[in-house]
């Protein structure tokens, strides 16, 4: 357990704490490029009182389905959540950090970092990213969270080089996030109260699994839906494959009656 | 070349640094940690809203200082990063409290004995184990750890505050009546303690992943008008 030297010290940053401790968890200067797929639907939404998080269950591995229930929305922290398009592993590996950053941070300052703050934050972690990305290893996330500053809901879109974009209304990621992000922008409004936030993201992610081979959709077989989480001043929350599944069965009903 | 007069047996530095950190810790107010029902209360006298001698280390692990604020936190923060770092290469699971009083009973002997100036400190480590259960180390100046049971002291007034803890303290206290314990031992018959001049922190087995709660003035204020 070393106490560091003024000049050395790692002062609020995890990733410069790991990196003094010889755990780069962005290695770079890796040789060759690898084709690791991007595909997915994510995308977030501004609703009253908060934004709407949500992101398909599907991971491929070229034409093959690799797994039926991953999970590409985390609560970033107790007001905030990230959404990853891209390479799963690094995409995951960037949310660990992206995490334990914010934390991190919180316990050292004794106060959590702005929305703002962890919004660049992330862009940041993406900068860093940017040799793997260059070989093939793209992440692109969307961050969304509840200011409590500002008191309302904001989300953020980003690109692989770490460019950082605030959205007033929605942001889709993923191979899926044309058809997705059509049906948003069709149905969006500013007064969206949560549950009709909630429908839009239903009926977004089912029309980009429709078009899309390499997003899930609805698997009432096996009880696999989609996630959904709501974020408000009342902290993160992830509904339930129970309640996703009932979002889903309102669709299908409106589906049927045309 | 011997250096005549300049001779300090060992014995005497020793003692004289331990009289010199006794003496800046005992310039200090206390702190009291008392176990209860799902958790571990932490309770320090302190003036300031801002410098805090509770804080939180990981999940299930609380840390309390007294003394000089630059040391233990400095302490603090090596105990954050610490924590942190072994959580990330291994689990969340496998930050524990032992091992942490360990490193922080190996890093205060190695100062003690090696540097010019001991640290004028003594700090509480708090953990809430995975299956509820409560933990305590207390680790002074030189590097002396005690794994104690039910209640701690550190601080200067240490002594009057454990009798009072000791004859207070009961198997089924809940959390509020361990806090007015604390604060009643911190305080003593002759005076009283106001919400304003304490810092009051919980451990709660029951408040998610993250134990650590701080109790505001105003909590702390209806808890103790009971």
């Amino acid at each position: 357990m070393p106490l560091y030297v003024p000049g050395e010290d790692p002062g609020t940053d995890f990733l410069n704490l790991l990196r003094q401790n010889g755990l780069d968890p962005f290695p770079t200067n890796l040789p060759g490029t690898i084709d690791a797929g991007h595909a997915t639907t994510v995308l977030a939404l501004r609703c009253a009182g908060g934004v709407v998080v949500a992101g398909d269950r599907r991971a491929t591995a070229g034409h093959l389905i690799s797994h039926r229930d991953m999970q590409k929305v985390f609560a970033a922290d107790e007001h905030s959540a990230v959404a990853i398009a891209g390479a799963a592993g690094p995409a995951i590996q960037m949310v660990r950090v992206f995490q334990l950053q914010l934390e991190y941070y919180e316990k050292i300052e004794g106060k959590p970092l702005t929305l703002e703050g962890k919004a660049n934050q992330l862009a940041e972690m993406l900068r860093g990213h940017l040799p793997q990305a260059m070989q093939g290893l793209a992440v692109v996330p969307i961050f969304a969270g509840f200011d409590q500053a500002r008191e309302t809901g904001r989300l953020f879109q980003f690109d692989v080089t770490g460019g950082r974009y605030e959205e007033q209304d929605y942001a889709t990621s993923g191979s899926g996030s044309l058809h997705a992000g059509t049906v948003v922008k069709l149905g969006y409004r500013s007064d969206l109260s949560e549950s009709e936030a909630l429908s839009l993201a239903v009926k977004a992610l089912w029309h980009a699994a429709d078009e899309d081979s390499a997003t899930g959709g609805p698997d009432p077989i096996r009880g696999i839906y989609p996630v959904l989480t709501v974020i408000t001043d009342q902290g993160f929350r992830q509904l339930s494959d129970e309640e996703s599944g009932a979002v889903f069965a309102d669709f299908r009903e409106e589906l049927a009656e045309g | 070349m011997a250096m005549p007069g300049m001779y300090v047996s060992p014995e005497q530095l020793m003692q004289d640094r331990a009289d010199y950190a006794r003496k800046g810790i005992s310039r200090g107010r206390s702190l009291a940690a008392v176990e209860h029902q799902g958790g571990i209360a932490l309770v320090a006298e302190n003036a300031s809203s801002t410098l805090r001698k509770v804080s939180e280390i990981y999940d299930r692990i609380a840390f309390g200082g007294v003394g000089r604020y630059n040391e233990f936190d400095q302490l603090r923060i090596a105990g954050v990063r610490y924590a942190e770092l072994k959580g990330y290469q291994y689990s969340r699971e496998d930050v524990d409290a032992r091992s942490l009083a360990n490193q922080y009973a190996q890093m205060l002997g190695q100062i003690f004995t090696h540097e010019m100036k001991p640290m004028e400190v003594e700090i509480v480590v708090a953990e809430i184990d995975s299956d509820g259960a409560p933990e305590l180390y207390r680790i002074q100046y030189d590097g002396t750890v005690a794994d104690e049971q039910h209640w701690c002291c550190i601080g200067g007034d240490s002594e009057a505050v454990l009798d009072r803890l000791s004859d207070g303290w009961s198997q089924d206290l809940d959390r509020d009546a361990a806090v007015r314990l604390a604060v009643q031992a911190l305080a003593g018959p002759d005076r009283s303690i106001s919400a304003e001049e304490l810092e009051v922190a919980v451990l709660a087995a029951d408040n998610g992943r993250r134990c650590f709660r701080r109790l505001d003035d105003a909590e702390t204020e209806s808890l103790l008008s009971v």
